[in-house]
């Protein structure tokens, strides 16, 4: 991955005319006796968007940021300071104020930089997505999904998609004199169409991405998997019944609702959190917190997913880690920072969202691993419950512990089989508690199709979710019929 | 940063930011946007800069100095629309953004509705509406004021164990429009913050909870101490929470959660909502869809609003009016495009609306449980589960139960539920505590029947 290096100092230093001794010399400002660490990060990030409504691409954006977001910290202290201008005087300036979190002292002296090639991997493609497609066949894929979508339903009365592509690299140079660079893919695709009928309308949504090229889309045929999905979606509601409000079974589909763990037990196991022991989890390492059934791992390693990265926002390799294993809670997520101040090692997990923000322990791909049911075998053992095959979005207070997450296509179960569907509902429970009452595992985990976005303290990161089909003993069910 | 030679200590955080480099680049945009055959173009610019200090158990965590930059180019041909942005305003980068909004819209399809607001529309008068109040604070002054809130908070029970800390925020930031009719609107807002968030034990669990004021003048802000009492009062009371049974009950939205009720009627009567007919209030003006009691107005002029504003997103005049009288619905929230769409006139909403306001009544919080006599009192609200197509609305909740008028007890683990269309009917009454904080501002509300689910 030193090409991942030499392309990120060719794209960011270079045409700002700073070296490796500029960047010594910054760090070298930074490194005063009293500051633990400090780093520089540098990022620039080639954003397009394109839309269509009524059967025409009507809009299209295209965004350049970059800048550098230059950090020390000391004890629990930071200071942190960012320009989108890359000037050296101006960084200087900011590397200043950065550490002004520790009594002024004299600087540490430059260092010499490493370059970080021990952790270079390749967990998905360097080539830049907005140039690996034609503008025109960018379109041409937008308005076939319309078409699609037009066809699948006569009910169908609006059709509005949207494909999007990022392009970024980021540069961090760490006071350590590490330096580690990574170059990231984003892409998505959605779709969200009306469906009327008489009086009665509803709308369904359905989309995809990951760290690769536009042409996974048309490779995959996307275009038609979502938009039919996104069709059947809104097809489903319009038949829908008002939910049940109150405590019940609920059977989870895989995939997608894997947002549960992400909510009631992801966010709560977040190294910051369990430092300042203002989470649910704090000191429960070691404890039962689920069935023994459940595994759950946060795993930034998976090629090419929406929640991957080769190193983390500080340089760090991401990895695999174990959250709970057979029910007994593992670990925790850690930053630096964190991880530093709980004397355990970095996970991988410091993630920003720009280098106008601060890094902070966030998750990557978070997943349970499969069990021995089959899902058919989950649905049928169910006397009367709930099976909620798919979800907007969710939140969780970590400290009370308390999550809801949103279902968006439901129906009731009854004597075992999958009857009518229900109206969108959330669903509320604890998470300290809430896997402890799963009495089956699928035998079919499935990750999501890539449409996470998590957000944490005003910060927004891709994220993947996963999990195979769940039956929960119990969970609140928000419907409206009593 | 660029600003100062000395920096923190004599950082302005409403301090200097020079207005000529927007106007130069927007000028340079427009010019080269009509070089390039552009009938119509549009540019903002914007400048911020500001400073933020966060504390946890009485020591500083974090210093944040912030400054940030934006120019966002929208250029039309023959109704053909395509738009671009950077952070960079050297001549060159905004060459660049205006040359790949030109050649995106040269790939896009032409929509008659698309283009700048009628030049008529756009506003001519720019009153002063007191948003600009830069002062200099130095780390020091902010850290001492984060470590006085965040004391209050910890002093108002032994059971508060633990914080999340207290910050103290000062931002400043100018804004100008520009577009080729010549309309330039430049809008200056200063911004003060301070926020806390502690933690209550007891054997039950924890709990915890925060309170923040904000205001365009420092002077206007809740003092440090009240901020953070009032952060300590409300994560005090919710501890040793139980659960409800499920069932139907009124439902007491307190103030700083009523007005998300009011943000979903402006979702569900936006332009863009209704054009694409995903809107539960669709053809709904001239209905009644409040109880005669309710008047909901827009307020752009309101000095020292955080939602005032004398043009929208667009350069169009913003006007004082009514939303909602005598419970109809008078109108929609338009941009120029959603407008054409619909064969209407803009509203001087291109960005949303400008210090909405629900008139209040005459009784106070207390008094409103006192109305309620038997129910809910919600105080804090989770997750996303709106569908603005049908108004169904299902969200976690927490707060207090209340029986012959008087808290009860607090609980949690609950979700309400109901129809957003049924919910606006069934309002009755609104409390005088009105929540000035943000854009949407609204006393408590009180909806006479919801479900409950819990136990």
């Amino acid at each position: 991955m030193s090409s991942a290096l030499e392309t990120a100092q060719r794209q960011l230093l270079d045409p700002a005319d700073l070296d490796q001794k500029n960047l010594s010399s910054l760090l070298g400002s930074l490194n005063s006796r009293q500051i633990d660490y400090g780093d520089l990060y540098f990022q620039y990030t080639s954003h397009e968007s394109w839309s269509l409504e009524d059967g025409k691409v009507k809009s299209g954006s295209r965004n350049i940021d970059q800048g550098v977001g230059i950090r020390a910290v000391s004890g629990e202290k930071t200071g942190f300071a960012y320009s989108d201008d890359l000037n050296l005087s101006v960084l200087s300036q900011a590397a200043n104020s950065a550490r002004e979190v520790a009594s002024l002292g004299q600087d540490g002296g430059a260092r010499i930089l490493t370059q970080n090639t021990a952790k270079s991997r390749a967990l998905y493609t360097d080539a830049n997505p907005i140039q690996s497609l034609k503008d025109l066949d960018k379109i041409a894929l937008l308005k076939e999904i319309e078409t699609i979508a037009r066809a699948e339903d006569p009910r169908v009365t609006q059709v509005m998609a949207s494909l999007s592509g990022v392009h970024q690299t980021v540069l961090i140079v760490r006071n350590d004199g590490e330096m580690s660079a990574d170059i990231r893919p984003l892409v998505r695709l959605n779709v969200t169409v009306i469906v009327e009928q008489g009086k009665r309308r509803e709308q369904g949504s359905y989309g995809g991405g990951g760290r690769f090229d536009y042409q996974y889309f048309i490779d995959q045929k996307c275009a038609e998997e979502y938009a039919r999905e996104a069709v059947k979606q809104a097809l489903v509601n319009l038949e829908a019944v008002d939910a049940p409000a109150g405590t019940m079974t609920v059977v989870l589909g895989s995939g997608w609702p894997g947002i549960l763990l992400h909510e009631a037990i992801g966010h709560g196991l977040e190294g910051d959190f369990n430092r300042k022991g203002s989470s649910a989890f704090s000191g429960m390492v070691g404890e039962r917190v689920a069935d023994s059934q459940c595994t759950v791992v946060d795993d930034g390693t998976l090629a090419d997913r929406r929640g991957s990265l080769n190193v983390d926002d500080e340089g760090e390799r991401t990895q695999n880690t174990v959250l709970i294993e057979n029910g007994i809670l593992k670990g925790y997520m850690q930053d630096r920072l964190n991880a530093r101040l709980m004397n355990v090692p970095t996970t991988g997990n410091g993630r920003r969202e720009s280098y106008a923000h601060l890094p902070m322990p966030r998750m990557t791909n978070t997943y349970m691993l499969a069990g021995k049911y089959d899902p058919g075998e989950i649905i049928a053992s169910v006397p009367n419950g709930l099976y909620a095959a798919n979800f907007g979005g969710g939140q969780v207070d970590i400290t009370s512990g308390k999550f809801v997450f949103s279902a968006s296509e439901a129906y009731i179960i009854k004597d075992g089989k999958i009857k009518e569907p229900v109206k969108g509902a959330t669903l509320i429970g604890h998470g300290p508690d809430v896997l402890k009452r799963v009495s089956m595992v699928g035998n079919d985990l499935e990750l999501d199709s890539g449409v996470g976005t998590c957000g944490k303290e005003g910060q927004s990161v891709p994220v993947g979710v996963g999990q195979p089909t769940l039956r929960i003993d119990g969970i609140t069910v928000g419907g409206v019929s009593v | 940063m660029t600003k100062t030679k000395t920096p923190i200590e004599t950082e302005l955080q409403g301090g200097p930011i020079d207005e000529q480099p927007l106007y130069d680049a927007i000028d340079i945009a427009l010019h080269e946007a009509k070089q390039l055959g552009a009938d119509q173009a549009e540019a903002n610019a914007s400048a911020g800069q500001g400073l933020g200090v966060s504390v946890r158990l009485g020591e500083m965590e974090t210093i944040e100095h912030t400054r940030d930059r934006g120019l966002v180019v929208s250029v039309y041909f023959d109704g053909k629309n395509g738009a671009a942005s950077t952070s960079d305003y050297s001549k060159n980068a905004v060459l660049e953004a205006v040359r790949s909004a030109c050649s995106i819209a040269s790939l896009t399809e032409s929509d008659p509705a698309n283009g700048l607001p009628d030049e008529h529309r756009l506003a001519t008068e720019f009153p002063d509406l007191d948003s600009w109040h830069p002062i200099s604070m130095s780390v020091t002054e902010m850290t001492e004021e984060a470590v006085r809130c965040e004391d209050a908070a910890r002093a108002v029970d032994s059971k508060i164990v633990n914080s999340e800390g207290a910050s103290v925020s000062s931002d400043c930031g100018i804004d100008l429009l520009g577009n080729s009719f010549g309309f330039r609107g430049l809008t200056r807002r200063t911004r003060y913050s301070t926020s806390c968030a502690v933690i209550g034990q007891t054997e039950s669990g924890m709990q915890r909870d925060y309170w923040y004021h904000a205001t365009r003048n420092k002077q206007d802000l809740q003092s440090a101490e009240q901020i953070g009492k009032c952060a300590g009062e409300r994560t005090v009371r919710r501890l040793d929470a139980r659960r409800l049974a499920t069932g139907k009950y009124p439902v007491l939205f307190e103030a700083p959660v009523a007005s998300g009720l009011l943000s979903h009627l402006i979702q569900a009567i936006s332009g863009g909502a209704l054009y694409r007919k995903s809107s539960f209030l669709l053809d709904h003006a001239g209905k009644q869809i409040f109880p005669e009691f309710v008047r909901i107005h827009e307020r752009p002029f309101m000095r020292r609003g955080m939602g005032s504003s004398a043009f929208d997103n667009e350069g169009v005049a913003t006007v004082e009016r009514d939303i909602v009288t005598d419970g109809v619905l008078q109108g929609y929230v338009l941009s120029s495009y959603s407008s054409r769409r619909l064969g209407l006139e803009t509203t001087g909403n291109a960005g949303g609306v400008h210090n909405l306001t629900i008139e209040s009544g005459s009784n106070n919080l207390d008094q409103l449980l006192g109305v309620m006599r038997t129910g809910l009192l919600v105080t804090e609200l989770a997750g996303f589960g709106i569908n603005m197509v049908t108004g169904d609305y299902s969200r976690g909740a927490s707060g207090f139960w209340v029986e012959n008028g008087e808290i009860q007890f607090p609980v949690e683990e609950l979700t309400i539920a109901g129809n957003l269309a049924d919910m606006f009917r069934n309002i009755s009454a609104v409390g005088s505590d009105i929540d000035l904080r943000g854009n949407y501002q609204s006393g408590s509300i009180l909806i006479s029947e919801m479900t409950i689910a819990g136990e």
